[in-house]
């Protein structure tokens, strides 16, 4: 994609947004009603939906339960049609795993974990549509769903993607912006304390650039957290209006 | 096969060392281990040594055809193989953690940073590229698996030769080396990651961590740079909470470290593409010294002596003396015994009384025996032995030796201490007459 300009001149990208702002982000709690908790956001175009079991008692093998904590398990899977070409092996593959590796840690720093010894979180994220942003949308996913599960956490955890286009930090990428060849960061942020859950990059970027880069993607990810913590605002005023009656 | 856990005085004492600055093998905090790289006799094969970890690294090519999406370019595999000879704890045949993270840290390491012009492996467009393949074995497990890897393959990526082509219209022809030179891949760059340990929740952190200390992390961040100072990768796993300016920090200590590094990995090249050149002989069994202990050896450690003898006999002012040496570590408490040693009957004891007040003179004469346990067989004591309390029984010995020797002392033991029971119920009775 060598024609296609991200950065135009007036400063607009592809999309029509400026490098700092975020796509729409629209999200829903408890959407269904067999898990404990659950949610599905809106990132753009991405679609993720994220459902949390737990915590329950260890399923399987009894000698991975932790006498003092409870262990976290996080399965990423993407639905066949989310992206452009049908995919062919949606679970097990190098890129889930490492990606649901990721989101256990991610969680593990999050949770209360030492609140549920001896017990176990499962927490599953499928991508529906594929935009650009898949870790991002889906860390923002599974935050409103356990907040909807109940289960204590540290701090919200908001996830961004950040990238650099001529000189300039943009964040939220698209797909188009991500396999442009540039520079992809992904940071999950803790906004309260300014505590970094994860970073990822990958490709090129000089060392000056980094600071840039870092302190972009963490302003992006605080002003998704004060979007989160509306969304979860209104969605119990919705239930408590509705079970007051 | 599970590795054996590590023990909670173990880990306290590395934690402990951590937090007052001192590492088990002595090296500093942004230290690194003793790199080594040698190469095999083929164009390709690596062998990189940190400290005791130990990485092989081969790389192949092939001609196959290329991707539909990207046909003129080549295709670049990286694969990692962690197989049982490294460590017990690795099974072979199963995906693990460890496993997937390596191959997805070294892919995005090498790949993403488009180290290799994939562009230059094109040989037909849309039909034949070079498939150019680096297997990374881990051979010894001793921590930082990720560092060996990624210098022992991008090590092997620059040493490797690939066969020339010659395109004559239609026709493609690969030459053997007899007839046409190998020639080398074009390398942009040379991405090397460098990891970062960290302990206490952030607040301290280690580069290059051994398996004692990967042991007791909290978690790692790796940062992969080349030494124009382009990061190529971060990635913090594990779980830890990060600040932006520890990131920054490692950032820079890591551009260092991989200026140091880049600079190894070129004197080898050089060295071997010296020795190839004059004809020498090369390869992995030259590199090896011969007649000298190769494992189970360990280097000069640098550990910290300042005012270690004023320490030591400190520590030896402040402890009392040794007990006496207890040739067995069984203690015997007044009143008990084995099946099988037989002690003293107490019962009898008001009977027992006369006949012990004449017997008592014998046995303090017979040497003092302070202690039940101890078997100073040489002294004995007194002649008479009193087996049983009943004077009906006649026992005797019939086995000289030194069971009866044994047995003698439990019985003069156990007789000792009737005696000191009885003399004290004596006392009493002489109080209360």
């Amino acid at each position: 994609m060598a024609g296609l300009e991200l950065l135009s001149d007036q400063g607009y990208r592809l999309d029509g947004r400026k490098p700092s702002e975020l796509r729409k982000v629209q999200a829903r709690m408890g959407v269904f009603t067999q898990a404990d908790g659950s949610a599905y956001i809106e990132q753009g175009n991405t679609k993720a939906l994220a459902v949390v079991y737990g915590p329950h008692e260890v399923r399987g093998s009894r000698s991975k339960a932790l006498h003092d904590r409870a262990v976290i398990n996080c399965q990423y899977s993407m639905a066949t049609f989310s992206t452009a070409e049908r995919k062919r092996r949606p679970h097990g593959d190098r890129k889930s795993s490492e990606m649901s590796l990721h989101l256990k840690q991610t969680f593990e720093a999050a949770v209360l974990t030492s609140l549920y010894p001896r017990s176990q979180i499962d927490i599953f994220v499928k991508i529906l549509q594929s935009d650009g942003g898949n870790y991002s949308a889906c860390v923002n996913a599974a935050t409103l769903a356990v907040i909807d599960a109940g289960i204590p956490m540290r701090d919200y955890v908001c996830a961004c993607s950040a990238g650099f286009v001529e000189n300039t930090a943009v964040v939220d990428l698209c797909h188009a912006e991500e396999s442009g060849g540039g520079t992809v960061m992904s940071l999950a942020l803790l906004p309260r304390g300014g505590q970094v859950a994860l970073v990822q990059m990958d490709a090129r970027l000089h060392q000056d650039h980094l600071d840039a880069l870092m302190e972009a993607a963490m302003t992006a990810c605080r002003s998704l957290g004060q979007v989160l913590d509306g969304v979860v605002r209104q969605h119990l005023q919705e239930v408590s209006v509705l079970t007051a009656e | 096969m599970r590795e054996t856990p590590l023990s909670n005085c173990e880990r306290q004492f590395l934690l402990k060392a951590i937090e007052e600055k001192k590492r088990l093998d002595g090296r500093q905090t942004y230290d690194y281990r003793n790199i080594k790289i040698t190469f095999g006799t083929d164009y390709g094969c690596c062998v990189v040594d940190v400290g005791k970890t130990r990485v092989l690294a081969q790389v192949s090519c092939e001609l196959v055809a290329p991707k539909d999406n990207r046909p003129t370019e080549g295709i670049m595999f990286i694969n990692l193989e962690l197989s049982p000879m490294a460590s017990p704890a690795f099974e072979s045949g199963r995906q693990s953690e460890l496993h997937v993270t390596l191959n997805r840290l070294l892919e995005r390491c090498l790949r993403n940073s488009k180290c290799l012009d994939t562009e230059s492996l094109c040989v037909v467009s849309g039909e034949k590229v070079w498939k150019i393949r680096i297997d990374v074995h881990v051979l010894n497990h001793d921590g930082n698996i990720m560092d060996a890897a990624s210098i022992a393959a991008i090590t092997a990526l620059c040493h490797f030769r690939r066969p020339d082509v010659g395109i004559q219209g239609e026709e493609v022809t690969i030459y053997t080396p007899e007839e046409r030179d190998l020639i080398p891949l074009s390398i942009y760059h040379m991405p090397v990651s460098v990891s970062f340990s960290f302990f206490q929740q952030g607040t301290f952190l280690l580069v290059d961590p051994c398996e004692r200390e990967e042991r007791v992390m909290d978690g790692l961040l790796v940062i992969a740079m080349n030494k124009h100072r382009e990061i190529c990768s971060i990635q913090s796993s594990g779980g830890i909470m990060l600040l932006k300016e520890q990131v920054l920090r490692c950032s820079k200590i890591a551009s260092v470290k991989v200026c140091e590094i880049t600079e190894l990995i070129n004197k080898a090249l050089e060295n071997d593409r010296k020795v190839r050149k004059e004809g020498g002989k090369f390869g992995f069994a030259e590199s090896m010294a011969k007649e000298r202990i190769t494992a189970l050896k360990s280097e000069i450690a640098p550990v910290e002596m300042i005012d270690i003898e004023e320490k030591a006999e400190d520590i030896i002012c402040r402890t009392g003396a040794p007990c006496d040496t207890v040739p067995s570590p069984v203690v015997r408490a007044p009143g008990t015994g084995q099946v099988g040693e037989g002690l003293q009957n107490a019962w009898g004891l008001d009977e027992m009384e006369e006949e012990e007040e004449e017997e008592e003179d014998d046995i303090e004469q017979g040497g003092p025996e302070k202690q039940p346990e101890s078997e100073t067989i040489t002294s004995k004591k007194g002649d008479v032995v009193v087996i049983s309390d009943s004077e009906e029984e006649e026992v005797v010995i019939l086995h000289q030796g030194v069971e009866v020797k044994d047995f003698r002392e439990e019985m003069s033991s156990g007789q000792k201490q009737a005696t000191s029971a009885s003399k004290k119920k004596k006392k009493k009775r002489k109080l209360a007459h």
